[in-house]
């Protein structure tokens, strides 16, 4: 199966804003930010259709989210996953002596993960922390 | 009959508009509608009614699972967290108010604790330019009545500002602007085109996080000196004609967000903003402004630094404040270890800061203190869901001008239901008789 | 509530003519008394006592001191006090925390102090850090020299309409006194421009600073306020400025204070200091404080604050944005601006007033040479635009080099281009050397009268507040100029409103402080409320309703001064 590398960033959307607001622990926040933002170049790239599950890593770590279209595009070569847990699982987290984790421009690879299944937000975190050994 | 409550102040974002209307049942008890909000704005009030909020402390259980406890029993075991802490961390901070902010303060001063607010994930890094370079700025109003170019640099106001463009930056008619949007230039930057681009007359789609050479370009242009044939993929041709727009506005205004704050470069972006909003002022009047996500962090910053002297980040575990991001910074902290308690308020680490950092708030005696469910309180030792500022209590706010504009209380919260104040108070008491403080 | 009795202490004390006398200090239920019955006694015998000082002009509470504070973490590095108890942690060299400002101000013997400006759109901000101010009343000035409702007024000669508007302003923003920067050049700035000369005329508004103040005074004189307008001319920090300062100062020409709180003036010119210079360029800079001072000395319904440079590094902030946009072009320390909407605008800029160069040399004398040429100490007040000239905490360095020539002497030796200062100032000619008791009146009972306060501070008259400072000072025997200096930084004794708050130099209580303000009653303005209701919906950012402070949270312990206007 095809993997591609893309330049992460993430950020606020509406969504994402309402979606918060309606309670953290409901679906309609894994719907607003437990997807990545790609370009329909780099669809083509994956060879995978809208709406597919995709498994995100990067040197911090990995995370299923769901593929969609981008809504402020076009962005070759740019993925966007709003901010939230899901980002914050692969996010460059050094802050270089700033206090401020770079949470825009983390290198990472996509591949398709059909079979895979996106976490609830609080569940996301909740089996990260338990995970630590 | 519906009454209407008027000049409601919408607790979401450093917008902070104040044009809110509620209208409510006859008896007082439930919002029935919310006019003149954004959608966020409108699920925030809405949502503050819901059924299913959480109205009673829940203590974590050993087996992960949470039960609920009183507030007395909520209050003895955040007291005797701090008092048996020897260096806790008190994040958060941006989603109360003022009065809050303050008695917890008082808390941290007897506790020797870092307080720190959501700037650190967000704004952070414009202060540390700041207190390189200054800040030439204005309130909002400036913009109404006088700007006619404005720039959104690294920021999307049509998804994070919703209402931000009609109530002070694109659409409105002000006293000097009076034919409204069409009065204004408006450039925008940003690595993706956005529904805020869209508005823009000029934009620049910049390499991500090559901000820094762009704002330098435009620096290098303004003043009429070469350039490369390209800049952060930029033409030179778009960045000397972009200078020209901004030279000939009489009034200009940079807005800026994370596309700037969080990228690499950090403050050395706002430090190359800021330095251009001041080159700018060579030929005509220029401003800067950074776009503040939470509707108080402006507010957390205001009480620290006239308190102790510095806006977020502040450790004052040796009974003196210090301050130097990077040291005494809520990340750095967690990753090193360097603190043995978390006290969250008003804010939700949990689904902001990277995971890393989570995971050890996760392993330390902790408490978060939030009216929603959030990673936050699901991975905390106590959950304490308190009043909603600006929906039902009142309490001073600052807008991210810096202007302070005071919270109402349109609805009753929960019965029984406490607010940041009243919890934070109980816990000072409380605190206060286990040290045997005066 | 408790008596005292303050025995055998050296009383300097205007209101009652008593130039370090002996005489004791009865305290009781908060005021100053005949007698008492049974007190608790304080010795004071070889001490130095007097009334609570009251600060006529300083910026320790707002937004823009605040932007000072949180843009300059370097002005806490070196001066620090940690938290002891329930005494707060103590801040800042330059632009001191709020609770280091009313420690530091009660520490000096300090009681009162006003605010200097108050941008009315932030008032709720600088009534919050007025309440985290710990001991010490205070009020704030907001300000109207730029404001849009007043330049229209003004220019349509509208008297009755003017004062209306203040009143209402003073009334939302609970503020004390008209206050005016930089008049009509701070709206200029909006769009990058200036007025420095009192006939430039404001763009678009089309009226001049010279209107502008004198529409004021009128206003004022007509409500009668206990103080006066107050005054930040145009033209600060340039060389040659004098000239527009005499001309500000002669507006003041015609007019005679109106009002019940015993006031004399109509104008008060703050800072002059700032505003008293000679030359065309900085080689050529001189001090031209005679002329300044013999002005105000032949007119009498002026008073003045003085602004005295410490030669210290510290942080300049004022509503004169222009100005602080030239200061950084001159010495490219870091800038902060912030203009307000419909109101006026802030900037602050570091400086360091450095012994070495010798404009800062000739500054100092300036400050020390007004002073000494003065005739009349009531109406001539010790103040460094804290943090604008140096910090507050200076004081006793002031009083030592005015009460001192050698130690003025040592000062100007220590200057590295001490010929240029001596040769472009008058200070090295001056043997003047101020009293104890014209320093009580130039920082107790000068203050309170300008003020419209006489009634309540500044002096040891039974009936008013019993504010008390006890030094340990013996002015009866001879001092080393030092000795002034560290007598007069820390007090002995301190009374605040006849609550004790520091015996035998230690904080015991933090009493309860007010905040003064002034509610004018004018008749009923239709025509004003509309004006006030049209603005709001189509130029400001927030809702009329949302602009009143109102509320315990922002000022739990009010004190309003009542004044009827309805006439």
């Amino acid at each position: 199966m095809a993997k591609i590398q893309l330049n992460l960033i993430s950020g606020r959307t509406i969504q994402q804003g309402v979606a918060i607001e309606g309670g953290k622990e409901k679906p309609s926040y894994r719907d607003a930010c437990g997807i990545i933002e790609l370009d329909a170049e780099d669809f083509s790239k994956l060879g995978i259709y809208r709406n597919t599950n995709v498994r995100v890593t990067s040197a911090y770590g990995t995370v299923i989210v769901k593929a969609v279209d981008a809504t402020q595009g076009p962005h070759p070569g740019l993925g966007w996953i709003p901010m939230g847990p899901w980002a914050n699982s692969i996010v460059n987290p050094n802050t270089y002596s700033t206090g401020m984790p770079t949470f825009k421009g983390t290198p990472v690879e996509v591949e398709p993960a059909p079979n895979e299944t996106v976490l609830l937000g609080i569940e996301l975190v909740q089996k990260a922390c338990r995970a630590e050994t | 009959m519906t009454k209407t409550v008027t000049d409601v102040i919408c607790p979401f974002c450093g917008t902070l508009c104040d044009d809110i209307e509620v209208v409510l049942s006859d008896d007082g008890k439930k919002i029935v509608e919310v006019m003149n909000a954004c959608a966020i704005g409108n699920e925030k009030f809405h949502h503050s009614q819901a059924a299913d909020r959480p109205k009673r402390p829940r203590m974590q259980q050993p087996d992960g699972s949470y039960k609920e406890v009183s507030y007395d029993e909520a209050v003895e075991f955040t007291a005797q967290m701090f008092a048996k802490s020897k260096k806790p961390l008190m994040y958060g901070w941006s989603s109360t108010n003022c009065e809050a902010q303050s008695v917890g303060h008082q808390i941290a001063e007897l506790t020797g604790a870092v307080v720190d607010n959501t700037a650190t994930v967000c704004h952070g890094t414009t202060l540390i330019a700041v207190q390189d370079v200054g800040i030439p700025s204005c309130t909002l109003g400036e913009i109404k009545n006088r700007a006619d170019r404005i720039i959104y640099w690294g920021c999307n106001p049509a998804h994070a500002h919703p209402r931000h463009m009609s109530r002070y930056s694109i659409f409105p008619r002000g006293f000097f602007t009076g034919k409204g949007q069409a009065s204004r230039k408006v450039i925008v930057v940003d690595p993706r085109p956005t529904d805020t681009s869209n508005m823009a007359d000029y934009y620049y789609q910049v390499e991500q996080g090559r901000d820094y050479e762009l704002l330098q370009a435009f620096r290098t242009a303004l003043h009429g000196h070469p350039l490369p044939d390209t800049v952060a993929g930029i033409p030179k041709e778009k960045i000397y004609e972009g200078a020209e727009v901004m030279k000939s506005g009489r009034f200009g205004i940079i807005f800026f967000g994370m596309g700037v704050t969080q990228t690499l470069s950090k403050n050395h972006n706002i430090d190359a903003a800021i330095m251009l909003t001041k080159d700018l002022n060579e030929f005509s009047k220029y401003s800067i402004m950074p776009m503040r996500g939470h509707y108080n962090v402006t507010g957390s910053g205001e009480v620290l630094g006239w308190q102790f002297g510095f806006p977020y980040a502040v450790d004052l575990s040796r009974g003196i404040a210090r301050y130097n991001p990077g040291d005494t910074t809520s990340n750095d902290l967690l990753r090193r270890g360097e603190v043995d308690a978390v006290f969250v308020i008003a804010s939700d680490p949990g689904a902001h800061f990277p995971i890393s950092s989570v995971k050890k708030i996760a392993k330390l005696p902790s408490v978060a203190v939030d009216p929603h469910f959030t990673p936050t309180t699901e991975i905390c030792k106590l959950h304490v869901p308190v009043a909603f500022v600006g929906i039902e209590c009142g309490g001073n706010a600052y807008r991210m001008d810096n202007v302070p504009i005071d919270t109402r209380k349109v609805v009753e919260p929960p019965e029984g239901m406490l607010t940041d104040e009243q919890f934070l108070e109980k816990v000072l008491h409380r605190v206060r008789e286990l040290k045997g403080a005066a | 509530m408790s008596e005292y009795l303050i025995k055998n202490g050296f009383v300097f004390d205007p209101t009652q003519k008593l130039k370090g006398d002996q005489a004791d200090v009865a305290i009781k239920d908060g005021k100053i008394v005949d007698k008492v019955a049974n007190p608790k006694v304080i010795d004071a015998k070889g001490m130095t006592v007097m009334a609570g000082a009251l600060e006529v002009h300083a910026h320790v509470a707002g937004p823009k001191v605040n932007i000072g504070r949180i843009y300059r973490p370097e002005d806490k590095l070196f001066t620090f006090r940690p938290t002891e108890g329930s005494h707060h942690m103590e801040g800042g060299f330059s632009i001191p925390t709020t609770y280091k400002t009313g420690y530091a101000y009660a520490r000096l013997g300090y009681t009162t102090v006003m605010e200097a400006a108050m941008p009315p759109l932030f008032a709720r901000h600088v009534h919050e850090e007025i309440r985290d101010t710990p001991i010490i009343d205070e009020g704030a000035f907001p300000v109207f020299g730029n404001n849009w409702f007043v330049l229209e007024y003004i220019k349509n000669k509208e008297l009755e309409n003017t004062a209306a508007y203040i009143a209402w302003l003073l009334r939302v923003t609970k503020g004390f006194a008209v206050k005016v920067v930089n008049p009509g050049g701070t709206e200029a700035w909006g769009w990058g421009l200036n007025c420095l000369q009192i006939k430039d005329p404001v763009p678009y508004f089309d009226v001049t600073p010279e209107e502008i103040v004198k529409g004021l005074i009128e206003a004022n004189e007509h409500l009668g306020l206990p103080h006066s307008m107050h005054i930040h001319g145009n033209n600060l920090g340039n060389p040659g400025n004098y000239t527009t300062t005499l001309d500000t100062l002669k507006l003041a020409s015609g007019y005679k204070a109106k009002n019940k709180f015993g006031r004399e003036q109509v104008m008060h010119h703050t800072h002059i200091q700032f505003h008293s210079y000679g030359g065309t360029k900085w080689a050529d800079f001189e001090s031209k404080a005679r002329p300044v001072a013999d002005y105000v000395n032949k007119h009498k319904n002026i008073t003045i604050d003085v602004g005295f440079v410490t030669l210290d590094e510290t942080t300049t902030m004022t509503a004169d944005g222009p100005f602080e946009h030239h200061l950084t072009e001159l010495n490219h320390l870091k800038w902060a601006n912030a203009d307000v909407e419909l109101e006026t605008a802030a900037g602050v800029v570091p400086y360091i007033y450095s012994p070495d160069v010798f404009v800062s040399g000739i500054q100092w004398a300036v400050g020390l040479e007004i002073a000494l040429l003065s005739k009349d100490p009531m109406r001539c007040y010790i103040t460094t635009d804290h943090p604008n000239a140096g910090p507050f905490t200076r004081y006793p360095r002031i009083m030592k080099w005015l009460m001192s020539q050698k130690a003025r002497d040592e000062q100007i030796k220590a200057f590295k281009a001490s010929d240029k200062v001596v040769a472009q100032s008058e200070i090295a000619n001056i043997d003047r050397e101020l009293t104890l008791y014209e320093i009580a009146q130039m920082t107790r009972a000068g203050p309170a009268k300008c003020l419209g306060l006489s009634g309540i501070y500044g002096g040891l008259k039974p009936g008013l507040d019993a504010d008390v400072a006890v030094y340990d000072f013996n002015p009866e025997k001879e001092h080393k100029p030092m000795e002034i200096e560290d007598a007069f930084s820390e007090v002995k004794y301190l009374w605040k409103t006849g609550v004790p708050i520091i015996m035998d130099r230690k904080f015991v209580s933090e009493g309860k402080k007010r905040t003064l303000w002034v509610d004018a009653k004018v008749a009923d303005n239709p025509q004003v409320m509309r004006d006030v209701k049209e603005k709001f919906v189509k130029y400001y950012t927030v809702t009329e309703k949302n602009y009143e402070v109102t509320g315990k949270h922002f000022i739990p312990n009010p004190y309003a001064i009542e004044v009827d206007a309805t006439h």
